[in-house]
């Protein structure tokens, strides 16, 4: 089954609660926080946003604007990654800092950082410019870090005996590199690039419709062009735009993603031949293609062996690869450790010196938000829950229904729920409750895709022996779900619960407080708090507000999902 | 033998781990080896002859101690030595033709040249034809040969073979080995010496000149035979016959005294002896076996039993250790007790067994502890930190699973999942007495 493979998860460390380099690390991020505040003092007052034509001319050139925000930012995630990666897996002491650094980037809500690296931005750089590369650095962040974990784990499960052959046959940095490092590493990247365009698209969205009061930060793109076509009731125009968005995504499934996996399928260490590879009809016909071959002989395998010769210098030593450690630490280090120490202690005195001027009434409202936030993830969560399962079992043991089901379920699943935001507050705005619910929908939608895959995953992978042992008991209806599938599922819940509640908290930002046709859709909520607080300026609160959910969602991560997901692990797991 | 010395190592150790938590992986270890010399080093598994063939390769450093390339210290990566690794490590996205010239690549050979010899050199292994197959297409054996046909291509003077028969099926190793004794004994090869790590007996002395027989805890030499019986080696012959008893006399059979035979138990002086990682059924199947067969040369028994060498050594290791079999010049033979066992019934099996395991110093050890612990029990992790600087890591969680897995089918302890708790096993008498001074308080 296709979908098996594609287990969205995200790398949980289980060891320990809480380290010292965690809370070194999250030192850090409050310093960047504060400092970015320092600088968004001085963000112009009024910024005018671009005006979106929502004719069909105008189309192509904005879906061409947000593929290259999102094209620019995969290429630095990739870079970004595959240094880090490296950086992490060389020792004992990178390892020790730089994953738990990657661990708190990952759980910190991401748009939550985004009013504050619009501000900070556009009082140093170019508006136009600043809100690209707010824009590019939102994407970035939402992408690059299971791309990180993806390679970093790839070089520490690299098979012994490949990389000792490397060493016994002399291969130089880049060789290794090209022939051993990168090709083990090739299938994990894929396989993480589809899920981060995925969740690119999700915050290219947010990015790009983002406003707030007399500063307009909207981006000419795809984002922008569904957002002013809902303002203003052009129903035809949101069509299209819905429609070019779901044919670009399916395009670039089709015709980059299906053929890169089919052609990475090479690079599986399993010796044996795969039953049901897979496969791609674009990378077929390439294959076949007579432009695609003289391209390749003519330009890229000369190109290549060009490259290879130019880094290709042949070492006259190799070291050992397990050397007896005697090395002292450097000054270099001590150098370096003092001036971090130093930046953090300026960041902690400017973030305290902010936060000491909050009145006791707005700690109340943080409380009060960040409890209204909470019951609406849970609400969100908690319905995706109910119809995840029941509809996730189904497909995932019934291939007939699945083969219909599955292409559906995963073009839904492509649509990035804030682009779908505008078109659901029109709808709701008019409704008493209507904010409200629009706010659960949004993270709802955000959500419930990475349960349902991986609830498909688990229950697919459920032993058929078991299920005719269960079936031979006469164990049927709640018996079955209890002494079965329930527990089976566990571990893929948990999974999948731990990237939703995460997406939920990230979705409150956007869903919580929106300009709409004129009006303001708001609700109570800690993502209320912090995007009104950047509205007007109220630079103390938003410092408050952005801290209080980071640490809220690290803190639920740690003591909730960390503790499940060992229990998942340890108990649950069917595959042992 | 007057030829030159080609490696030469001295007092070589390698230890892992740090201060207070090590672990001895070979120690003090002297060896030379000539030109024209084919060398094994066999030895049960966890004895260090890998890392003693990676430490001469240069691929690990060793702790102390110093390995000699033609006279001169090696730093770093040998140059002049290859691998042919036990599970081929060829990169499986690149063709066979690929693999091979791969390794004239990285020494700076022209494109074109190096295609030419990769060739030729997949034309003596017998690869013709497959020169654009992926490894995966091929099978184990032919797989070895690309193997071999890389570490020949960049025509090295010390070929390092590391078990590199021992992933195969029997027919393909025999043709494997047959095949390179021809290339080797023919003189074709530009190779000075071969150096190959075995835990085959047999395919050891059918192929080596010189035969170094390791021991473990920790890794060193336990004794050298040289083999000069004339190629192609013929195993019917009396020496042959002879050589494979003493060499399974050096390493199954201990000439230790009676003290550190069993070892000393975990936390007091004295080395804590290793429990084999054997399960009570092979023990039983071993058992049953000798009881038909009476005593045996054991190098007969992996073949009979369809037993892997070092499992082999490790059902008979815990046959000795719990008094059911004795070991003697190669040979192994039931104890009295032993018989009693094999013929026994289900329950009385389980009695016999008990009353030996509990003389073990570990469970005695892990039994004392439990007896004066509140409630008879304790968390798994008690003991497995009093083991920890004992053993490595891995190791001691293996040997605490071994002597749970004893002891709970000598029903002398309990292990409890769920709660990570080992307990007393008070269900059977066989603790009645502390029992009982337990309730009396």
């Amino acid at each position: 089954m296709a979908l098996r493979q594609r287990v969205f998860r995200s790398h949980i460390q289980t060891n320990q609660q809480f380290s010292i380099s965690d809370v070194v690390m999250l030192l850090i991020i409050i310093t960047i926080l504060a400092i970015g505040m320092e600088a968004a003092l001085s963000s112009p007052e009024i910024i005018s946003g671009p005006d979106i034509r929502l004719n069909l001319t105008a189309l192509p050139l904005y879906s061409l604007l947000s593929i290259g925000r999102m094209f620019f930012a995969y290429v630095l995630s990739l870079i970004f990654s595959i240094v880090y990666g490296y950086a992490a897996a060389q020792s004992k002491t990178t390892e020790r800092w730089l994953l738990p650094l990657l661990d708190i980037l990952q759980s910190v809500p991401i748009l939550s950082f985004l009013p504050v690296v619009l501000l900070s931005l556009t009082a140093i750089l170019p508006q136009r410019i600043a809100i690209e590369l707010a824009a590019i650095i939102l994407i970035f962040t939402s992408q690059t870090w299971n791309l990180t974990f993806s390679f970093y784990q790839s070089m520490t499960t690299l098979p012994n005996e490949l990389r000792e052959a490397a060493a016994i046959f002399r291969f130089s940095r880049w060789l290794r590199f090209r022939i051993v490092e990168l090709p083990f590493a090739a299938l994990g990247l894929i396989w993480n690039s589809v899920m981060s365009w995925a969740g690119g698209w999700f915050f290219l969205m947010a990015a790009e419709i983002f406003t707030l009061g007399n500063r307009d930060f909207r981006l000419p793109g795809l984002g922008s062009y569904l957002s002013t076509a809902a303002n203003k009731g052009d129903t035809s125009a949101l069509i299209y735009g819905i429609l070019s968005l779901v044919a670009i995504i399916i395009l670039l499934d089709q015709l980059v993603w299906q053929p890169l996996l089919a052609w990475a399928e090479r690079f599986k260490v399993s010796q044996v031949e795969e039953e049901h590879p897979t496969t791609s009809w674009f990378l077929n016909g390439l294959r076949r293609s007579g432009f695609a071959y003289w391209l390749r002989e003519h330009f890229f395998s000369p190109l290549f062996r060009r490259i290879d010769q130019r880094l290709n210098q042949q070492p006259h030593y190799i070291a050992s690869l397990e050397t007896e450690n005697t090395a002292k630490p450097s000054a270099l280090r001590y150098i370096f450790l003092s001036i971090l120490m130093l930046g953090i202690g300026y960041g902690i005195v400017q973030a305290i010196d902010l936060i000491a001027s909050l009145s006791p009434d707005d700690w109340l409202n943080i409380a009060i938000g960040a409890l209204a936030t909470f019951i609406r993830v849970t609400i969100a969560v908690t319905i995706a829950l109910i119809w995840t399962i029941p509809v996730g079992v189904i497909i995932g043991t019934k291939p007939r229904i699945a083969a219909i089901l599955q292409p559906i379920v995963q073009i839904v699943a492509s649509i990035p729920a804030t682009a779908l935001f505008p078109i659901l507050l029109l709808g709701l705005i008019d409704l008493p409750t209507g904010p409200n619910i629009a706010a659960i929908l949004l993270m709802l939608l955000g959500t419930q895709w990475y349960l349902l895959f991986n609830v498909i995953a688990g229950a697919s992978a459920i032993p058929q022996d078991l299920q005719y042992t269960t079936d031979i008991m006469g164990l049927h209806g709640w018996r079955r779900w209890r002494t079965l599938i329930l527990p089976a599922l566990f571990p893929y819940i948990i999974t999948g619960l731990i990237t939703s509640s995460g997406g939920a908290w990230n979705a409150s930002i956007v869903a919580e407080y929106t300009h709409f046709g004129g009006q303001t859709s708001k609700v109570v909520g800690l993502g209320a708090v912090i995007t009104e607080s950047t509205e007007v300026g109220n630079y103390p609160l938003l410092l408050a507000s952005t801290l209080t959910m980071i640490i809220l969602v690290v803190i639920i991560n740690r003591i909730v999902w960390r503790r499940l997901y060992r229990l998942a692990e340890e108990q649950y797991r069917l595959d042992q | 033998m007057a030829q030159n010395v080609l490696l030469k190592i001295e007092h070589v150790t390698k230890i892992y781990g740090r201060k207070d938590r090590q672990f001895t992986a070979v120690k003090d270890i002297n060896l030379a080896i000539h030109e024209g010399e084919f060398v094994a080093l066999l030895g049960p598994s966890g004895c260090g002859k890998s890392t003693l063939l990676r430490m001469i390769t240069g691929l690990i450093e060793p702790t102390s101690g110093t390995v000699y390339y033609r006279d001169k210290p090696i730093k770093g990566v040998n140059p002049y030595a290859t691998i042919v690794f036990q599970t081929f490590a060829l990169y499986p996205w690149l063709t066979v033709l690929e693999n091979v010239a791969l390794a004239l690549e990285a020494r700076g050979v022209a494109r074109s040249e190096r295609y030419r010899i990769a060739e030729r050199l997949l034309d003596t292994v017998g690869l013709d034809g497959f020169e654009k197959a992926y490894p995966r297409e091929l099978s184990g054996g032919m797989r070895q040969k690309v193997g071999f046909a890389r570490a020949l291509a960049v025509e090295p003077e010390l070929l390092c073979l590391d078990e590199p028969f021992s992933a195969l099926d029997v027919l393909s190793a025999e043709a494997l080995r047959g095949e390179l004794m021809e290339l080797w004994i023919g003189e074709q090869l530009p190779i000075k010496a071969i150096l190959m790590v075995s835990h085959n007996i047999e395919e050891a002395i059918s192929m080596a000149d010189r035969i170094v027989v390791m021991g473990k805890e920790p890794g060193h030499i336990v004794a050298e035979f040289a083999v000069d019986l004339p190629h192609p080696r013929d195993r019917k012959n009396p020496r042959f016959e002879q050589l494979l008893d003493y060499i399974y006399a050096a390493i199954a059979g201990r000439t230790l005294p009676e003290i550190s035979e069993v070892g000393t138990a975990p936390g007091t002086p004295g080395p804590t002896r290793i429990l084999p990682n054997a399960s009570v059924n092979a023990l039983a199947g071993l058992l049953e076996h000798l009881r038909t067969s009476g005593r045996q040369d054991i190098y007969k028994l992996d073949d009979e039993l369809g037993l892997d060498m070092g499992d082999l050594i490790q059902v008979i290791e815990m046959a000795e250790m719990l008094g059911f079999a004795t070991i003697n010049e190669g040979d192994i033979e039931l104890t009295p007790l032993g018989e009693a066992y094999a013929e026994a019934s289900i329950l009385t099996r389980k009695e016999l067994f008990a009353q030996r395991a509990r003389r073990l110093p570990m469970l005695q050890w892990m039994i004392q502890m439990l007896k004066v612990a509140p409630n008879n029990e304790l968390p798994w992790k008690v003991f497995l930190t009093a083991l920890l600087p004992e053993f490595p890591d891995e190791m001691a969680e293996r040997q605490l699973d071994i002597a749970i897995n004893w002891g709970r089918y000598a029903e002398l302890i309990d292990y409890d999942d769920d709660n990570e708790l080992i307990r007393l096993d008070l269900s059977n008498g066989r603790f009645e007495v502390e029992s009982e001074v337990q309730k009396a308080r």
